[in-house]
């Protein structure tokens, strides 16, 4: 599958041969596990891993913890606390659950962040990066509707302003919130059609998980000088390379490690941290809590969309806020044509370099503004933030590719593992695995 | 599409445009159902009016009932809240965001003045759909700075008769059809 020469499985025994010759799964999963990967990359590519271990954590936790709960409106606030207080060792399995959630954002910001620093959305990649967009935007939605279980006051308030953003569509915005919600408000249909929903969507991001495996295997993956592995022998491709397994499945799972003592720390010790305390007050209709904040992980989307507090031409205040909310990822998708630079990594691009670490302060800042009441002066900086975020894509990415004068990148990832590893054995390593296949 | 290189309107191209359309039919047929069931059900619709007893409600004071899974300001103003709120702007409409009076019982392209805004020929009753026009939170009332009712979730000001004045709602609060069926008794919707 790899477009990169390597070894393929060779059926030996005769029950293997018997499988191949019928499935070839035995073939597909060894050129999954064994495929060449560049052997310089840092420790910002162990975030596939964790995502993945995240996916599979919310699934498992998710599966169990419906086993207890109720979508109802009447009830779905007690099946919570009944599986806090009664279900045995339900508390666990909730607080992995809600703060998988977290860690998964975490991994996410740190994965696409990793992606526009390396140039990896660039030419072959482009399908591989709208796939990964495509997930980031489903698992938005399904912790979104997951949020709105619970039947907490935030679920509440969180679900009637985020589906009030339909609303403000010109026309047929009304008739869209009302099908959403299954009636003018908020309420039992609401609450079942979105259980409905957050359970199936995990299933169709697992499916889409394995798309993007599949693109940036065709392709073979980025690496931190983004220079391509070379395709020319084999001989010359295994000097760029190391089989995924064992070499980086060893590194990604000692991150992997690392990362979940430090999440099995907060699920254990401060479960709520990140949480907001007006949840465990059930949902009531007629009371909007005094300070309404979505999760921490849509806080830099929802600040561009309170800072549109002015009319643009004939789009009012709340259809500009909207389109900025949608805009500002509706730009990520179109990274792989906005940047005009021929350098794949911002590792020789020394502009891109400076702007870069402007946007990932911009991204905190507008997560801060989001989380601060809508009053000044957060909305003046959630503006400025605004503006930043979309002139960095719009603007700055499209210029630099014409302004700026790269550094030399290097020859090949052999020449630059060696410049970083003069003394270690390098690239002969590979080459003296039995290479039957010969 | 067809390899016969005859006149371009064949036999076979009519059969192929009429299975493509008679399979889109059956799929946009088969789909429909599965789009529809999620617009409000039979009881959510029926829950289209409800009666409220307003005997209870002081002036100066604010009754808030839940209708149609929204909440209703029932609102009884003081004389001096009354004249504030005509004093204000003075019945000039031209300062406002929205100067529609966002009113059923009214023809639609009614002003919002203040008149406008209360129940018909009754300027002590002021009943609105609480729900604030920007996201959908309920405003605060007796707070912001206008006297009226102020939006916690991203900062609406509104005035005393419930009209925008300041922030990112944009319009005035809606008023429910509604009307006086007795002394002590409004009907909405």
């Amino acid at each position: 599958m790899s477009g990169i020469p390597h070894d393929h499985y060779e059926p030996k025994s005769g029950i293997e041969k018997w499988i191949e010759s019928r499935l070839p799964i035995i073939g597909i999963l060894y050129s999954t596990l064994m495929i060449p990967t560049p052997k310089n990359l840092n420790w910002m590519w162990i975030w596939g891993i964790v995502l993945t271990f995240c996916l599979a954590l919310q699934i498992i936790t998710g599966i169990t913890l419906v086993m207890h709960y109720t979508p109802d409106t009447t009830l779905a606030f007690a099946s919570v606390e009944h599986i806090m207080r009664d279900v045995n060792g339900g508390w666990a399995l909730r607080y992995l659950h809600a703060n998988g959630a977290s860690l998964f954002f975490v991994a996410v910001y740190a994965h696409i962040f990793r992606g526009l620093y390396y140039g990896s959305y660039k030419a072959p990649r482009e399908i591989t990066w709208i796939i990964g967009m495509i997930i980031f935007l489903l698992m938005m939605a399904t912790g979104f509707m997951g949020y709105v279980l619970p039947w907490g006051q935030m679920s509440f308030w969180g679900a009637t302003v985020i589906t009030g953003l339909f609303g403000a569509i010109p026309l047929v915005g009304e008739s869209i919130q009302t099908w959403l919600l299954g009636g003018p408000a908020v309420d039992n249909a609401t609450l079942t059609r979105f259980f409905s929903l957050h359970y199936l969507l995990p299933f169709v991001i697992a499916a889409l998980v394995a798309v993007h495996i599949w693109a940036f295997h065709t392709t073979g993956n980025n690496n931190p000088t983004g220079v391509a592995v070379r395709r020319t022998s084999k001989a010359e491709a295994q000097k760029d390379t190391l089989p995924f397994w064992p070499y980086f499945v060893i590194k990604d799972l000692f991150a992997l490690a690392l990362i979940l003592a430090v999440f099995a720390a907060i699920v254990g010790f401060m479960p709520n941290f990140l949480g907001h305390p007006d949840n465990y007050i059930e949902a009531n209709a007629l009371a909007t809590p005094a300070h309404i904040v979505p999760e921490w992980y849509f806080l830099p989307f929802y600040a561009m969309l309170r800072a549109i507090t002015f009319d643009i031409l004939f789009i009012n205040s709340k259809l500009g806020g909207v389109i900025a909310m949608f805009g500002s990822i509706i730009v990520l998708f179109l990274v792989p044509w906005l940047d005009t630079s021929r350098v794949r990594s911002g590792r020789y691009r020394p502009m891109f370099k400076v702007w870069f670490v402007l946007l990932v302060i911009d991204f905190f800042l507008l997560m801060w503004c989001g989380a601060m009441p809508a009053e000044q002066p957060y909305v003046i900086i959630s503006q400025l933030g605004t503006l930043f975020w979309f002139g960095f894509f719009l603007v700055i990415l499209p210029l630099l590719g014409l302004f700026e004068k790269p550094l030399p990148q290097p020859e090949t990832i052999e020449a630059d593992f060696r410049a970083h590893y003069p003394d270690a054995g390098g690239g002969d390593v590979p080459a003296a695995r039995p290479t039957a296949a010969e | 599409m067809s390899h016969v290189d005859d006149d371009g309107g064949s036999r076979r191209d009519f059969l192929y445009v009429a299975t493509g359309a008679a399979g889109a039919i059956t799929v946009g047929a088969a789909v429909w159902p599965l789009v529809n069931q999620m617009n409000p059900s039979a009881d959510v619709q029926a829950m289209a009016s409800i009666q409220v007893d307003v005997s209870a409600v002081e002036p100066g004071t604010q009754l808030t009932v839940k209708f149609l899974g929204k909440p209703v300001f029932i609102r009884r103003r003081t004389p001096q809240e009354i004249e504030e709120a005509i004093a204000d702007l003075g019945g000039d409409v031209s300062p406002l965001g929205d100067q529609n009076a966002r009113n059923p019982n009214l023809p639609p392209d009614a002003l919002a003045v203040d008149e406008n805004r209360v129940l018909e020929g009754n300027e002590e009753w002021l009943v609105m759909i609480g729900v604030c026009t920007h996201l959908g939170c309920v405003p605060l009332g007796n707070a912001g700075e206008f006297g009226g009712w102020f939006c916690p979730c991203h900062g609406s000001h509104y005035d005393r008769s419930g009209r925008i004045r300041k922030g990112p709602a944009p319009e005035n609060l809606h008023i429910p059809v509604a009307k006086f069926v007795s002394e002590n008794v409004i009907e909405l919707g």
